[in-house]
């Protein structure tokens, strides 16, 4: 089952290839079956050591400590240092509700990316993509009644280079939703839509372009629900595909 | 993560180095494997970068400049001189090993993180150090070479072991579970 491409498996994954080889292997992927499930294990075991690994926390004591000797050190005044520590004990407080907040929104963020990057290479990488095979979006949006709890719009694609390949019903978090997939030229683009119930912090109203595990990402939120467009798609690709989605989702 | 051309002041460090307190901690924890071991190494990694701060260059990476200093630390701690020591075949040599191809059982849930975690413990140090750098810390081929002093073909050909041992660990653990 190893091929030419298998020692560079890790390396495609870390984003580490040269532009040809990446492009090259992109290819190759689509055509071989043993390297997408091989690239599927490594990216399961990818991301089941980003999480055993992140297992430590400082304690809150601990950082209070090198904080303050890392601080910088400014004249000292009585009246001033009053005034400090009153205000201090405010600001500690508030500013580590934040960073905390920050901190657990950003790894939340992180490891949503990681997740729908996952979705992404399973679904390609499994034998039957999509339960529903269409490229009607007036047959693709009716099946998926019933199956989750919201409707959406999907966009009108005459005169596009986009075609809607199906959808399968998806999980995020526990949530289900809706998961799409787009091909533009030889390049397959998922979409996923859930409901943004908050759950993902730090994800705010539209990312912009993103990468993930090498792959083209882009994330925003519209009329409460959130919508993901992931693909090995150019980042313009990715960005036609969003403004068709977003301009139906308005209709 | 690049420092622009400005004035080293000890706020500018404070602002740098603060945000990465809890990915430190974290890889000083995995380096030591002992909680009180890992907050000595965290704190004398800030002393020493706050002391060395001045000769800091802006324009460089301050992520790789100040992970170098924490694990250059480890090394001389007396734990870390037990701990690290690379074969030297291993340095010599930048040519990728064949890769082994995935064991099935390594589709991991998240129920058996303790035994992946477990693998990871097992792991030398140089092994564990350049899996974190590079899965958990996602830092790029050439920080993790800045980070850890070596050239760019050493990192490949290490992290590349690196995953091989670790398949190998997983593959011990989940038949001495099953067998």
């Amino acid at each position: 089952m190893a091929d030419a491409w298998t020692p560079k498996l890790d390396t495609y994954l870390d984003g580490e290839l040269a532009g040809s080889e990446m492009q090259a292997l992109d290819a190759h992927l689509r055509g071989c079956p043993a390297c997408a499930a091989d690239i599927l294990n490594r990216v399961q075991l990818r991301r089941a050591t980003q999480s055993a690994g992140r297992r430590y926390q400082p304690s809150g004591d601990f950082r209070q400590r090198v904080q303050q000797a890392v601080a910088p050190r400014r004249a000292w005044s009585p009246w001033r240092a009053w005034l400090s520590a009153a205000t201090a004990v405010c600001v500690l407080v508030f500013a580590g509700l934040v960073v905390t907040y920050m901190g657990r929104a950003a790894l939340e963020r992180k490891q949503t990316f990681s997740e729908v990057a996952d979705l992404h290479v399973a679904t390609l990488a499994s034998s039957t993509p999509v339960d529903v095979v269409s490229t009607d979006r007036h047959t693709v949006k009716p099946w998926f009644a019933g199956k989750i709890p919201f409707t959406f719009n999907l966009p009108e694609l005459q005169n596009s280079d986009f075609t809607l390949v199906g959808g399968r019903v998806t999980y995020l978090g526990q949530a289900p939703g809706a998961h799409l997939i787009y091909q533009v030229r030889k390049h397959q683009m998922s979409v996923f839509i859930f409901q943004d119930r908050d759950i993902v912090r730090g994800l705010g109203s539209d990312s912009g372009p993103e990468k993930k595990l090498s792959f083209n990402l882009q994330t925003w939120r519209q009329d409460d629900l959130r919508y993901f467009v992931v693909g090995d798609a150019s980042p313009e690709d990715i960005g036609k595909l969003v403004d068709l989605l977003k301009a139906a989702a308005r209709s | 993560m690049e420092v622009a051309e400005e004035r080293l002041t000890a706020a500018t460090f404070e602002q740098l180095a603060m945000p990465l307190f809890d990915q430190l901690y974290n890889f000083a924890r995995w380096l030591t494997q002992d909680t009180a071991e890992a907050e000595d190494l965290v704190q004398e990694t800030y002393a020493k970068a706050l002391r060395g701060f001045p000769t800091f260059q802006p324009g460089t990476n301050f992520r790789a400049w100040i992970y170098r200093i924490l694990r250059n630390t480890f090394l001389t701690s007396r734990s870390g001189m037990k701990a690290a020591v690379v074969p030297l075949d291993e340095e010599t040599s930048t040519e990728l090993p064949a890769a082994t191809p995935s064991p099935e059982a390594i589709l991991i849930e998240r129920s058996q993180q303790q035994l992946l975690q477990n693998a990871m413990e097992d792991l030398p140090v140089h092994f564990r150090e350049i899996l974190l750098l590079c899965e958990v810390e996602e830092m790029s081929y050439q920080e993790i070479a800045e980070t850890l002093s070596v050239p760019i073909g050493t990192v490949m050909s290490r992290l590349s072991r690196a995953r091989t041992a670790l398949r190998d660990q997983l593959r011990q653990k989940l038949g001495s579970k099953h067998g």
